[in-house]
C-alpha cells in the first residue's frame, strides 16, 4: 500500500482498527482529541463501537468491562486524563485483562498545558495505580513506527494477559508525518480467551473478571504470580535502538520525539569531530539494561535528554549501576529542546570531562 | 522570476481538508506577498489545531514586515478555546491592506468565517481550497468536492480556486505533485473551479513540466524544524 500523510493522531486511530480493535471509550482532551474523532468516525465502519464516555474513570471501566468479555478494546487520553484512568489501569492489571491505553503526553503537573512534553515517564514506568504491577509501555519516535508497533501492542496485550500503554509525546500526536499500513505477520500465537466472560452456555463454571482477593494468602500467590508474567515480559520484550555508540565519549539516552531532536545534535557533533552516541528506548517498561553493554570504553557518562525534568534520570543510574556519572538535560512545560541547546550541554559536559 | 499574485484579489481565505498543508501554504503566500505590497497581515483563524498555527511564527513574520492576528490573547496563549482576536476586522475593512485568512480545517475549521460572510463580496475576495491527494479524505474527486461543498455550505460563500499542494513532506518527488495534479484537474473539470497555484518544495518545482495548469509556486517547510 501507497503512502499516506496522516496526523499522528489519525494515524494511532487507523492502525488500531487494522490491528483488529473494536471498542473504543474515551473521553475529550487535547492533544488527543483528533484520535476519538477519527475513532467516532471510522470503528463503526469496521463493525465496531466507539462511546464517548461521561469521564475518564468511566472510559476506563468500560475498557475494564470489553476486556473482559473478551473484546480488543483501546482508550485513549492525555496526561491529567491518563492519571484519572489509574483505579481502572491498576484493576485491569490485578484481573489480567488485555487492553491499549494511548497516552499522548501534554505538559505538568496538574492540568499543565497542551503543548507537548515527557513528564508521565513516572506515570508509566512506575505504575499510578496502586499495588505491584507494571505495564509494558512503547513509545515510538515516529509514525511510521508508532503504526508498526500497534498490532504488536494489542498481540503482546492478549498474550501477556496485561494493558499495554502507547506513549507519544503532544507532537507525535499533532504531526503530520507520510505513514504505510503493511501487512504484518503477529509474533506471537495467541491462545483462544477461555478466560472471557461471555457465558457458560451450561457447560462450565462462569469465568470472573476480578481484582479483589481477600485472602492474603491467595493475593500473595496471585502477586507471585504477576511478578513471573512481568519478569517473563522484561525478558522478551525490551526494545531499543542505538546510534552512532562507536567511539562515543557520551552515551545521550532518548525516546520519541526527544530522541530526533537528539539525532540531529549528535550529527551536527559528529561534524565537529565530537562522537556522542545514543541509545534510544522503544520500550519504557521494560527498560532496556542490554543496550547499556554495548556501550563502549571510550564513554565518558551517560546523559539524559528529556521533555521533562529528569524523570528518566533514576533508571539512568539502576542502569549504570556506578559504570558511568549520569547527568540530564531537558525541558518542560512544552518547551521543546534544540539540536543547539542539546549541542551546548554535550559541549559543557565534554569540555569538563577534559 | 519573481511570483506575480497581483491577480488574486485583496481577501485570500485559505481552506481545506486538515492536514492539506493550508498553514504552510499560507506562510509561504504571506511572504510572497509582501514582496508586492507594503501593508500585509496574516490572520491565522485556526480554531482546531492545537500545534502548527501560522501563529508560532508570528516572530519571524512580523520581522518580515507582515501583521499577524491570531487568538485574542496572543500568538503564544495556549488556551484550548476557539476565540479569535477583534483585531481582524481591520485589515478586513481597510482596503490598503491585502490580507490572508488562514483557516482550520475542513467544514469546522470553516465555521469561523461564516462571522465575516460580509466581507467576502464577491470580486473582493478569494477562497483558496488547498488539496493534498495524498491525505486520507480528499484522494478522490468525490472527497475533494464533498469537503469544498460542506466548507462552503458553513462559510457561506463559494471558493474561488484551487491550489494542488499534494507532498508527502520531505519524500516528495515531481511525481508526486503531478499524481495530485490528475486529481486536480478533474475536480476543475467537474467542479468549474480554476487552478490557481501548483505549490511545491522550492526543490520539486524546476522538475514540473512547463505546460502544466496553475502557477508553480514554490515553497520552503518554514512550520516544520530541521529535525521534523
Amino acid at each position: 500500500m501507497a503512502k499516506i500523510l496522516m496526523k499522528g493522531n489519525e494515524a494511532i486511530g487507523a492502525a488500531a482498527i487494522k490491528a483488529g480493535c473494536k471498542y473504543f471509550f474515551g473521553y475529550p482532551i487535547t492533544p488527543q482529541n483528533e484520535l476519538p474523532e477519527y475513532m467516532s468516525r471510522e470503528l463503526p465502519k469496521a463493525g465496531g463501537v466507539f462511546l464517548q464516555a461521561e469521564s475518564e474513570v468511566a472510559a476506563i471501566n468500560m475498557v475494564y468491562g470489553a476486556s473482559g468479555a473478551g473484546a480488543r478494546v483501546m482508550t485513549s487520553s492525555s496526561s491529567p486524563g491518563i492519571a484519572l484512568k489509574q483505579e481502572g489501569i491498576t484493576y485491569i492489571a490485578g484481573a489480567e485483562l488485555p487492553c491499549v491505553i494511548v497516552n499522548i503526553v501534554r505538559g505538568g503537573p496538574g492540568l499543565g498545558g497542551i503543548q507537548p512534553a515527557q513528564s508521565d515517564y513516572n506515570q508509566v514506568t512506575r505504575g499510578g495505580g496502586n499495588g505491584d504491577y507494571k505495564l509494558l509501555v512503547y513509545a515510538p519516535a515516529n509514525l511510521q513506527e508508532m503504526v508498526d508497533l500497534m498490532q504488536e501492542a494489542f498481540d503482546a496485550a492478549d498474550y501477556y494477559r496485561t494493558p499495554v500503554m502507547m506513549v507519544g509525546d503532544g507532537m507525535i500526536g499533532q504531526i503530520m508525518e507520510p505513514v504505510e499500513f503493511k501487512e504484518s505477520v503477529s509474533r506471537f500465537e495467541l491462545p483462544e480467551k477461555d478466560w472471557a466472560t461471555v457465558g457458560t452456555g451450561n457447560k462450565r463454571k462462569p469465568n470472573i473478571a476480578n481484582s479483589l482477593f481477600l485472602d492474603p494468602a491467595e493475593l500473595e500467590k496471585h502477586n507471585v504470580k504477576l511478578q513471573e508474567k512481568y519478569a517473563t515480559i522484561k525478558a522478551n520484550e525490551a526494545r531499543y535502538e542505538t546510534y552512532n555508540l562507536e567511539n562515543a565519549q557520551l552515551v545521550a539516552v532518548a525516546y520519541g520525539t526527544t530522541s530526533r531532536i537528539l539525532r540531529n545534535a549528535i550529527n551536527e557533533l559528529k561534524e565537529k569531530g565530537i562522537e556522542v552516541g545514543m541509545i534510544r528506548p522503544i520500550t519504557l517498561w521494560p527498560f532496556p539494561e542490554e543496550a547499556f553493554d554495548q556501550i563502549p570504553a571510550s564513554c565518558k557518562g551517560l546523559l539524559s535528554v528529556e521533555m521533562s525534568m529528569g524523570q528518566m534520570v533514576d533508571d539512568l543510574k539502576i542502569v549504570s549501576n556506578g559504570r558511568w556519572p549520569v547527568y540530564f538535560y531537558g525541558r518542560s512545560g512544552g518547551m521543546i529542546p534544540t539540536p543547539a541547546g542539546i549541542i551546548g550541554k554535550i559541549e559543557e559536559l565534554i569540555g569538563g570531562a577534559k | 522570476m519573481t511570483l506575480d499574485l497581483m491577480n488574486d484579489k485583496r481577501i485570500r481565505v485559505i481552506i481545506g481538508h486538515y492536514g492539506s498543508g493550508k498553514t504552510e501554504f499560507a506562510v509561504n503566500y504571506a511572504l510572497a506577498l509582501k514582496k508586492q505590497y507594503d501593508q500585509v497581515a496574516l490572520c491565522d483563524l485556526d480554531i482546531v489545531n492545537p500545534y502548527f498555527r501560522s501563529r508560532e511564527k508570528a516572530d519571524m513574520l512580523e520581522s518580515s514586515g507582515i501583521h499577524v492576528i491570531s487568538g485574542a490573547l496572543g500568538h503564544s496563549a495556549n488556551l484550548d478555546l476557539p476565540m479569535v482576536s477583534a483585531d481582524i476586522l481591520g485589515p478586513l475593512q481597510n482596503e490598503k491592506t491585502q490580507v490572508i485568512l488562514d483557516v482550520g480545517g475542513d467544514a469546522v475549521g470553516a465555521r469561523v468565517l461564516a462571522r465575516f460572510r460580509a466581507y467576502f463580496k464577491p470580486g473582493d475576495y478569494d477562497m483558496f481550497c488547498v488539496v493534498n491527494a495524498n491525505r486520507e479524505q480528499t484522494q478522490t474527486v468525490e472527497g475533494v468536492l464533498r469537503h469544498i461543498e460542506q466548507i462552503e455550505a458553513t462559510a457561506g460563500v463559494p471558493v474561488t480556486g484551487l491550489i494542488n499542494n499534494t507532498h508527502l513532506l520531505k519524500d516528495t518527488t515531481a511525481e508526486t505533485v503531478l499524481e495530485g495534479q490528475k486529481l486536480v484537474v478533474e475536480v476543475s473539470r467537474a467542479s468549474g473551479l480554476p487552478i490557481k497555484y501548483i505549490s511545491a518544495l522550492e526543490t520539486v518545482i524546476p522538475q514540473l513540466p512547463e505546460n502544466i495548469e496553475g502557477i508553480p509556486f514554490p515553497i520552503r517547510m518554514i512550520m516544520r524544524e530541521d529535525w521534523m
